[in-house]
């Protein structure tokens, strides 16, 4: 009993001393760090993705709180409501950036691009595109092995298996741009989100000759150049045999949509205008391309 | 008998459809593709364009840089284009399409049969002739010649080594260039033994080609080549790897990268190179045609062919009797190391020793399944690697580990894909990760 109580006490007596010692240690090697900044870290979503350039959410709240123009900071999670909250906490002007939502820009479909061969290795799209032109004649297309769903954090991007491309559930995406990355072949781009996930882009990367194209890919973009022509808002630029419509500066009139001779300008969210009736001959099928395309 | 101390493996080596073809001249195309990097580092500058004449042997690609390789037409005609085409694997790259008009030489080619033992040439002089006829490795490597030759301040050459080894399974057309063109070898090897420096040179042949190895003896014995051996080597494959050659005939291991076989004072060469190197010094004659294997249990008549570079694929195929209705592969090169070709109207290129057709039940690999961790992998890699651990890095991105794991080191021989029981694609990540590291090691380099 009395060897129960001496150590008891022993201890009692060590660990106020050392508790002691302790204190005044923290005082005297105490690291001033700014308050702000875990109030700023609470704001953020907490994701941790590293979608605005920093390592994570604390990274991110410290330059937030260290830099006097934040201008070029923006975190694609929380979005602006986010940053306008950070930003009249800390007394900074709030930057300014419109929603964004990952496009891949891929429209060969299975249907659309025959299979030219099988490949037998690593499921991988850094692998098979480190190794050939992939499972069809297209080196620009989607692969379909899904190396963008692995890196997504939040569910917001899955490979259809029907038809092998990634698609992107807009409703989940929060723009953090881990499979803009990810993409060997560069096909997913960050784009202007509109309402009711609404969208008007060249689901096309290829930079080949439009004869080539068309060998590989009956959805293909074939640059003929339509679409920059009849865009009135200059949005559409061909460069290298291929268009790309820049979502700043799209106003979603459609107008491209009906002129694209192989159905590569997709159209998500709305029905296709009325046709015009100057060329009535080759226009209908077209047309119902178009539609079934934004069905897929 | 010697060998390569760690891992390697032991394939079926299939020699036995091609092995007893002789070489066979394979007909002129009418159109040749010829890529402009058919070699290891920079591609070559194209100096012609669209309507120009050219003569077989006219130079028509300039090597850019020290690390790059001049080509040269390998038919005469007219150049239709300088255009992107598709390669084997189906990818754009840079290359000149000639359409041939006869068969026109340019005149200081001396075309003549008759062997040219003596060569008054320096040093200096030889390299310059081995460079002017953009020679560069042929057994599958591409690296250019010249480099290899030209012997960095501060390293000295002492043994010169033959590599006429040929592991990949099935492949025979370094075997029947020992065979049909062994005395042009031999000269090839005293003028590189002359351009090196070295006054001994050792054969490097498996002891699955008996006859090669007697009928080299033979014409050592009988043409009193001095300081040339002829050494058999016990079969296993990567014997041919520069580095596991180096190691079974010397016992010298090479250092890691950046370190060279040079700096074990060893300069290796492949066989059909020596007699490219021999045409290029004593006939003037630059790299154009080589002996091409056209093998596989699916092909009808399998045959060894001496093929301009530049001529398609299929045309090879189609001599050796095509190709199944049944699905196959096609590889450029043997199965463990070539590459499955997607596009056979592509041309042979300078490395391009053999096309392999193989049934697709033969290619499938088979479902994966987990790690095991039996450690098959690591007794079988040649170069003491840990192909498990390092294809798991690769796979989750750890670039740092994987380099501290020396990658770079793979020689991709796919020894571990082979040995492995769950049939884990190893070597692809592995691949992927080697690649993945170079460039940041290279961009590190940038930024110093």
């Amino acid at each position: 009993m009395k060897v129960l109580i001496l150590t008891v006490l022993t201890l009692c007596v060590l660990g106020g001393l050392l508790a002691i010692v302790l204190y005044f240690v923290a005082r005297k090697f105490k690291v001033e760090e700014d308050p702000r900044i875990d109030d700023v870290e609470k704001m953020l979503p907490g994701a941790n993705c590293g979608g605005c350039g920093f390592a994570g959410c604390r990274a991110m709240a410290e330059a937030l709180v260290k830099q006097d123009d934040i201008s070029s900071l923006y975190c694609p999670v929380g979005g602006a409501d986010v940053m306008k909250g950070a930003a009249s906490y800390l007394g900074k002007a709030a930057p300014e950036k419109g929603p964004e939502v990952a496009t891949v820009r891929c429209g060969g479909v299975c249907s659309k691009r025959p299979k030219t061969n099988s490949f037998d290795g690593a499921k991988s799209c850094a692998v098979a595109s480190s190794l050939y032109v992939g499972e069809s004649a297209c080196s620009f297309g989607c692969l379909g092995y899904g190396d963008c769903v692995e890196v997504c954090q939040f569910g917001a991007i899955k490979v259809n298996p029907e038809t092998g491309i990634a698609e992107v559930d807009p409703d989940k995406c929060t723009a953090c741009g881990a499979c803009v990355k990810a993409c060997p072949k560069g096909l997913i781009e960050l784009r202007k989100k509109w309402p009711k996930d609404r969208a008007v882009y060249v689901a096309c990367r290829s930079k080949d000759k439009g004869a080539v194209v068309m060998k590989a890919c009956k959805a293909g973009c074939i640059g003929c150049g339509k679409c920059e022509k009849v865009c009135p808002f200059g949005a559409i630029t061909v460069e290298n045999n291929l268009a790309f419509i820049d979502s700043q500066k799209c106003k979603l009139c459609r107008k491209c949509v009906n002129e694209c001779p192989t159905g590569a300008i997709k159209l998500v969210g709305m029905e296709p205008l009325p046709k015009e009736p100057k060329t009535p001959a080759a226009k209908p099928a077209e047309k119902s391309d178009a539609k079934t395309e934004t069905k897929e | 008998m010697k060998t390569f101390p760690i891992g390697g493996i032991h394939p079926s080596d299939n020699k036995q459809w091609s092995k007893a073809k002789a070489i066979e001249v394979l007909d002129l195309p009418d159109q040749v593709t010829i890529p402009l990097a058919q070699h290891i580092g920079a591609p070559a500058t194209a100096k012609v364009a669209k309507g120009d004449k050219v003569l077989t042997g006219q130079l028509i690609g300039e090597a850019s840089s020290f690390m790059s390789a001049n080509i040269h037409s390998p038919i005469s005609g007219t150049v239709a284009s300088v255009d992107m085409l598709p390669n084997g694997q189906g990818l754009r790259q840079q290359m000149i399409t000639i359409k041939r008009e006869g068969d026109e030489w340019v005149d200081t080619i001396d075309r003549s049969e008759e062997l040219k033992r003596e060569c008054g040439l320096s040093s200096k002089e030889i390299i310059a002739k081995i460079k002017d006829a953009g020679v560069v490795g042929m057994g599958g490597a591409t690296f250019p010649t010249h480099v290899k030759l030209s012997i960095p301040d501060g390293c000295k050459a002492e043994i010169l080594i033959i590599n006429g080894v040929e592991c990949e399974p099935y492949l025979t057309s370094d075997y029947r260039t020992m065979l049909e063109l062994g005395e042009r070898m031999l000269v090839g090897v005293e003028i590189l033994m002359k351009a090196v420096g070295v006054d001994r040179a050792v054969i490097g042949v498996e002891n699955n080609k008996p006859d090669a190895i007697a009928h080299l003896r033979e014409l050592i014995a009988k043409g009193g080549y001095r300081g040339i051996e002829v050494m058999p080597l016990q079969l296993r494959y990567p014997q041919g790897g520069e580095k596991q050659l180096i190691a079974a005939v010397t016992g010298r291991q090479v250092p890691p990268p950046p370190a060279l076989p040079i700096h074990v004072g060893a300069v290796v060469c492949n066989a059909s190179t020596t007699v490219a190197v021999y045409e290029a010094v004593q006939k003037n004659k630059p790299l154009i045609e080589r002996v091409v294997t056209v093998t596989g249990k699916q092909i009808a008549e399998p045959r060894n062919l001496l093929t301009r570079m530049g001529t398609p694929v299929e045309k090879l195929i189609e001599r050796a009797g095509g190709l199944p209705d049944t699905d196959v592969k096609v590889l450029n090169g043997g199965p463990m190391m070539g590459r499955a070709m997607v596009n056979l109207s592509s041309p042979v290129t300078k490395g391009c020793s053999g096309l392999t057709v193989i049934s697709g039940d033969e290619a499938s690999r088979g479902e994966a399944s987990a790690c095991i961790k039996c450690g098959k992998c690591v007794s079988a890699c040649p170069m003491g690697l840990e192909p498990y651990l390092i294809s798991k890095m690769s796979r989750k991105k750890l670039w740092d580990a994987a380099e501290d794991h020396n990658v770079t080191d793979c020689i991709e021989c796919g020894c571990c894909s082979y040995s492995c029981p769950a049939n884990i694609p190893l070597l692809d990540y592995i691949r992927l990760g080697k690649q993945t590291v170079m460039g940041i090691i290279r961009a590190r380099a940038a930024k110093k």
